[in-house]
């Protein structure tokens, strides 16, 4: 019963952890079953490879260092070796109460069948990290969803802008602990702001640019046969009882 | 003027749109009127560039994706796509359910294989949890999956040959689809939100009949298979439209991240029913068909064969059934039966309990992948031993199937936009979540 109304005030706020002090990660067995890859990261990079843990009974997980991590990722995929070449996710975990956030890389290697976490921890103030779009061409939009979604600004990235979120998105960064339900803007603040949405808003910079440069009108794209009539199907959330 | 420039074309005339008696506008017939190009056929006309925008509106794009291109008359010089159109946050609504309730949240995902989302998260959170299934509910979710696995391809195939003209095939796989809508029906009680696992088991097990009218569905469905390919597979305009279109090699489709029948034309084998098996996959007898050319021809081949083996994996799974319960028989997840909750004190505290508070998961997380029809799906699910996850992540396959498009289609005429974009089978539900 509880539970059930601290999900409702939490419309308010951030989700609610659950209530008692628990560790964030189990407790690592006594024996920890050995991957390959992980004894030869820690033969080449040392100090940057932090500590292991294996969860769910076979899954790998690394932590390494924020510094080195695109010379890390780089090599895990180009080494013979290791070869892991298929990015599978490329994510984030907000763990909450100012906790650092875990970006996650899960890969997998088709020609050796393998699978490892690869988990990089920042702390709230410094969320800044390399870049693995010319390691991993998938991971361009990934990296775009936990910029989005975190607010973590990918060092390197051709075309760092938000993907889900529309682009003049002011509240903040959606999956973010702190980040209430509801958002962070009122009711009326947010219908203002998704009513007076103007043409340019729906382009990105690149598209702008290239208007300009052919002398262009951009198309309307929340006009329905150039009526002039805005399409509410279209208007962005925030309208969402309109 | 040369006389080899001088064509003669059919051009379609229509009439200017007038108002009707309604006010609504009323289009004259098309016309076709015979008429010559004169001039230099193959003159360039300035290579002015031209930025237009499709959709989010338009029926070719399978939902609310956006493209804005940049033309030079009709190559695709740049193409960016927009989406989050459809965004409805479920990740962040899912930090807010205990771990059943967010269930009906992943069909809402792929709402063109629903089953194949209600089992993959499920599987998640059993792994994390460290529950094992009975075996009836394995060979059950089999059946379900397998059977989702036809039925998305099977929009997939209907609307992709709309979208390149062939009405015809459109009409027969939405026919079939009907047949796998009524079997959703009879089961869940829905057609398209089915919502049918739960933590540990299903929602009810499958009722009386049901297998019968699947082996109907089994028996029958190869003749509308072939009844498509005569339509298809060598058509020659179907062949114009998909051979050497939409071409990615088998190290861009890796690097790209692609998954799937999309991966698979491009010549690579990666399945995850074969590479990491789940539910005795490795002991069912079916193939994985792989392309070679990496075209949107390959990747219809390749459908086209899975439906095949899905048939032969749906006939072994109905064979091998087990009886047994369909759930666990875990108290911390599963309700108790209505008679022992009513009788028995400690049973109906566990109901209470699991009502209210909600399945707790221990400390942990799992990063779990089922090979759904798209693609590759992952589930990553975080847990702080509360009973709502702290984190719950879905690896859509679209979303990563997608984003290579400009890859696909950058140098390559609009027309082939529509027919690339289509072959890669995205729902936008899940693009956008």
């Amino acid at each position: 019963m509880s539970d059930f109304k601290k999900g409702l005030d939490a419309l308010d706020s951030g989700p609610t952890g659950s209530p008692k002090e628990t560790p964030r990660v189990a407790p690592p067995p006594e024996d920890l079953p050995p991957h390959p890859t992980v004894e030869a990261l820690r033969a080449h990079f040392g100090a940057a490879v932090g500590r292991h843990e294996v969860v769910a009974g076979d899954e790998h997980i690394v932590y390494i260092d924020s510094a080195e991590n695109l010379e890390v990722l780089r090599w895990l995929r180009d080494d013979p070796d290791q070869r892991y070449d298929f990015l599978q996710d490329l994510t984030a975990i907000d763990y909450g109460n100012n906790v650092s956030l875990q970006v996650v890389y899960q890969l997998w290697s088709i020609p050796h069948q393998r699978n490892i976490r690869i988990k990089i921890e920042l702390p709230l103030d410094r969320l800044e990290l390399d870049s693995v779009y010319y390691v991993w061409r998938a991971s361009d939009w990934l990296e775009r969803e936990v910029y989005d979604m975190f607010g973590v600004v990918f060092r390197g990235h051709p075309d760092m802008r938000r993907i889900l979120m529309p682009y003049n998105y002011a509240e903040g960064h959606p999956l973010r602990k702190d980040f209430p339900l509801r958002g962070r803007f009122s009711r009326a603040e947010q219908t203002r702001r998704a009513l007076s949405l103007k043409v340019e808003d729906h382009y990105s910079p690149a598209e702008l640019e290239v208007a300009t440069r052919l002398g262009q009108t951009l198309p309307d794209v929340t006009t329905e046969g150039g009526s002039g009539q805005p399409n509410r199907a279209l208007a962005p959330p925030g309208l969402g009882g309109m | 003027m040369p006389e080899t420039k001088r064509r003669t074309v059919v051009y379609n005339v229509t009439r200017t749109a007038e108002l009707g008696g309604e006010g609504g506008l009323v289009h004259a017939p098309i016309v076709p009127v015979e008429g010559e190009v004169f001039g230099d056929a193959d003159a360039d006309f300035g290579g002015e560039h031209m930025l237009i925008n499709i959709g989010p509106q338009h029926p070719a794009t399978h939902g609310v994706l956006r493209l804005v291109l940049e033309l030079d008359g009709e190559t695709v010089i740049k193409c960016t796509p927009h989406i989050g159109y459809l965004h409805s946050s479920f990740e962040k609504l899912g930090e807010y359910r205990d771990w059943n309730q967010i269930v009906p949240l992943t069909d809402r995902m792929d709402y063109l294989a629903p089953l194949i989302y209600n089992c993959a998260y499920a599987m998640a959170v059993e792994k994390m949890m460290g529950i094992e299934v009975t075996e009836r509910c394995k060979v059950v979710r089999v059946i379900i999956m397998e059977m989702d696995r036809i039925f998305s391809h099977l929009l997939w195939l209907g609307t992709t040959a709309i979208d390149l003209g062939a009405f015809t095939v459109f009409l027969y796989t939405f026919q079939e689809r009907e047949r796998i809508y009524n079997l959703h029906e009879a089961y869940t009680g829905a057609r398209i939100t089915t919502s049918a696992t739960r933590i540990g088991g299903m929602m009810a097990d499958l009722p009386a009949g049901w297998i019968e009218q699947l082996k109907e569905f089994v028996r029958t469905f190869p003749n509308t298979l072939a009844e498509v390919e005569t339509l298809l597979t060598n058509n020659a305009i179907w062949l114009g439209r998909t051979q050497d279109v939409g071409v990615i090699s088998a190290e861009d489709a890796v690097n790209f991240g692609l998954s799937g029948a999309n991966l698979r034309a491009s010549g690579v084998s990666y399945d995850i029913r074969k590479d990491r098996p789940y539910y005795d996959y490795e002991t069912y007898d079916f193939d994985v068909p792989v392309g070679e050319h990496g075209d949107i021809y390959d990747r219809y081949l390749c459908r086209m064969e899975e439906m095949r083996q899905s048939l032969r994996l749906l006939d072994q799974a109905i064979n091998r059934l087990p009886g047994g319960p369909i759930n666990v028989d875990d108290p911390r997840v599963i309700l108790p039966s209505k008679t022992a909750a009513m009788n028995d004190m400690e049973s109906m505290i566990h109901h209470f309990k699991v009502v209210m508070e909600g399945v707790r998961a221990p400390v942990g997380e799992s990063w779990f992948s089922v090979e759904s029809s798209k693609g590759e799906l992952g589930m990553y699910v975080v847990s702080d031993g509360g009973s709502k996850p702290v984190r719950w992540r879905v690896r859509g396959p679209s979303f990563i199937n997608i984003a290579a498009l400009p890859h696909m289609i950058e140098g390559a005429l609009l027309s082939d936009v529509i027919a690339v974009n289509a072959s890669l089978d995205i729902v936008l539900g899940e693009i956008d979540r």
